[in-house]
């Protein structure tokens, strides 16, 4: 089985820098009836890009980050990711492609509760093969770049949401991702912690990071360098780089 | 294949593994040790079975090796048919020129009654026997004193009695002061020692022992062997027990009774084997309800833990590793029971084989075979759960969060 480098037709001027690329993508659940979360999808990001997709519930914005995340197949078109073509990889190879290439933040944060700040980062890089000391001090350095480095030893449970959802985003960075895929990170936060997750996002693509944060929230997605819109399925705008 | 595209595999190292299989038990304490529990019992009821019977078969080796089991006992039938209960008085001689035997003692029921004073009336004899027996009697059945001494040349030949422990108790005897008398056979003796508990040969402890001579001479006993105890060299007993009755009686064998009083406990043996055979059983039933309560904890697991699935998915998990987690904890939890039921068992076994005065004694297969029967126990529970887990979907699992 080969993944070859795919030059997206939809966008034949990103050439290698293109991160991530759908071309025609469709996923049907196979209900009674049949949904189809996604019709035909064309959407690409580039190396260092800040991109939001915003939509209402019920457009498809969960189903596309599965997607993007392969975490889930599409039924039909391409997706390419860090230059592989996710159809042409088994399910242990796009297990390597996620521990290496791409981070997620999820609205629940999903920290294992009895473990520490340091240990949750660390376990970002559980499955990359690198060995316990590398690990933790990359989740060190991780946590700090997040501004959380004076809370290394502090139980996960201990944490206030916004602490816990910075933690989350430094274990989506500490593998240095080619891409980091959000879904809904400030879903489960006030205000005030939610705008500060969104300044981290800031901040972190500005140090050179490629993010695609999905929403609800059209504010917060507006905020961003670059937003499409996502309704009934398919790409309903894309703003492209906002000068 | 994963070379071939570039991309590293996911990895997980060991040690990393048996982390992540801990999780569950780090996160959920109570849980875990309440399945680690059922596990325990089972192989604690396991292991301490097995130890008791090692413990008290080694006991008994001991009480065999000490006693011997080279004795045979000739007995001269009782009963229609089967003569007059008397052996031939050429018994003991001819039975102690068969090469192999080493020791003879006769012994012969002499009919008289024995009590504590001449006030007692005759009919409250208390059971008690009297046997005219050899002074090396004690020496062939492996007994001991336990107050005063036994019968000698001299003292068998003059008015002197030896008591069994139980005929010593019925009559009252604590200790030997060696001026007390029995009234025995309408006459005085003085009671010059008092014996130990016979293992081999009970019927003895209710007897009072008298020498040979002293039968003769002052109950006017004519001396036929009732029973004639043999020592033989170990390597030939059954050679032995062959010739045993056609020696002894020649002239009507079929009267004769050869027996070996090891066999008595070697029996005794044998039932609490039967025993033993049932507990491990119930063990075994304990066992797989520990398991049963393993798997039971694990699909639990599994379903309240779909967020940590995907999670790790996500994370870039394959479904080995998250198969290889969930399997890992349930062996991790049954390791645990089988360790803690070991000790358990072994202590168990040791307070009860104390109490006993036993040596405490845990067969090596008892040990390896326990953890090894939770280790079993424990993959078994775990497989299901863990192949669960592995091919939960991780948007399914990331979903239900």
């Amino acid at each position: 089985m080969t993944a070859t480098l795919t030059n997206d037709p939809s966008a034949p001027s990103a050439g290698s820098d293109v991160v991530l690329s759908l071309h025609g993508v469709t996923k049907e659940y196979p209900t009674t009836p049949p949904v189809r979360a996604l019709r035909g999808v064309d959407f690409s990001v580039t190396r260092g890009e800040l991109v939001g997709v915003v939509g209402p519930s019920g457009s498809g914005k969960s189903t596309l980050l599965h997607i993007m995340g392969t975490l889930d197949l599409p039924t039909a078109g391409q997706v390419t990711v860090a230059g592989y073509n996710v159809a042409d990889l088994s399910d242990k190879d796009l297990s390597a492609l996620r521990s290496r290439h791409i981070g997620f933040v999820f609205q629940q944060f999903h920290l294992l509760s009895g473990y520490t700040a340091l240990d949750n980062v660390a376990d970002g890089l559980l499955y990359t093969g690198l060995n316990v000391n590398t690990r933790r001090e990359m989740a060190h350095r991780a946590l700090s770049r997040v501004g959380m480095g004076h809370r290394l030893e502090h139980v996960a449970t201990k944490l206030s949401g916004g602490e816990r959802q910075r933690v989350a985003v430094a274990r989506a960075l500490v593998g240095t991702p080619s891409i980091v895929l959000a879904d809904e990170p400030t879903g489960n936060l006030d205000t005030k912690n939610s705008d500060a997750i969104v300044d981290l996002i800031h901040q972190i693509n500005e140090e050179g990071v490629t993010f695609v944060v999905i929403t609800h929230n059209k504010e917060i997605a507006e905020a961003f360098p670059r937003t499409a819109g996502l309704r009934d399925g398919r790409i309903e705008y894309d703003t492209g780089l906002k000068r | 294949m994963s070379k071939s595209n570039g991309l590293e595999p996911s990895k997980l190292h060991t040690a990393d593994a048996l982390r992540t299989a801990s999780v569950g038990l780090h996160t959920r304490k109570l849980r875990a040790a309440l399945s680690a529990l059922g596990i325990m019992i089972g192989i604690a009821a396991m292991v301490g079975v097995l130890g008791l019977s090692e413990s008290s078969k080694s006991d008994l080796l001991a009480q065999l090796d000490r006693l011997g089991t080279n004795l045979l006992t000739v007995q001269a039938g009782t009963g229609i048919g089967l003569g007059s209960g008397e052996l031939p008085i050429e018994a003991a001689g001819m039975v102690s020129r068969i090469g192999p035997v080493e020791q003879t003692s006769t012994i012969s029921a002499v009919d008289a009654n024995v009590y504590k004073s001449d006030y007692i009336p005759e009919g409250q004899t208390g059971g008690i026997t009297v046997q005219a027996v050899d002074v090396n009697l004690l020496d062939t059945l492996a007994g001991s004193v336990a107050d005063g001494k036994f019968l000698d040349d001299a003292t068998a030949t003059y008015p002197t009695a030896v008591l069994g422990s139980v005929a010593a108790e019925r009559l009252g005897f604590r200790e030997v002061t060696g001026t007390q008398q029995i009234w025995l056979g309408e006459r005085w003796f003085t009671v010059i020692g008092v014996l130990d508990e016979f293992e081999l040969n009970p019927d003895l402890d209710r007897a009072a022992l008298i020498g040979m001579t002293t039968a003769e001479d002052f109950l006017d006993h004519e001396v036929v062997p009732s029973s004639i105890l043999v020592r033989v060299d170990p390597d030939h007993v059954d050679d032995v027990t062959a010739v045993l009755s056609a020696t002894a009686n020649p002239q009507n064998p079929e009267e004769v009774e050869v027996s070996r009083p090891s066999d008595a406990l070697e029996a005794k043996e044998a039932a609490d084997d039967a025993f033993t055979a049932l507990f491990l059983g119930l063990g075994a039933v304990a066992l797989l309800v520990g398991g049963v309560g393993i798997a039971n904890v694990m699909v639990i697991s599994v379903l309240e833990r779909r967020a940590e699935i995907g999670l790790r998915r996500a994370l870039g998990a394959t479904k080995r590793h998250v198969a290889v987690q969930f399997l890992g904890e349930a062996l991790l939890l049954s390791t645990v029971g089988g360790i803690g039921g070991v000790v358990l068992g072994w202590a168990v076994t040791g307070v009860y084989a104390n109490t006993r005065g036993w040596s405490t004694l845990i067969p090596p297969i008892a040990i390896v075979g326990g953890i090894a029967a939770a280790l079993l126990i424990g993959a078994v529970a775990g497989l299901y759960p863990a192949i669960r887990a592995a091919r939960m979907s991780p948007t399914e699992a990331l979903r239900s969060a």
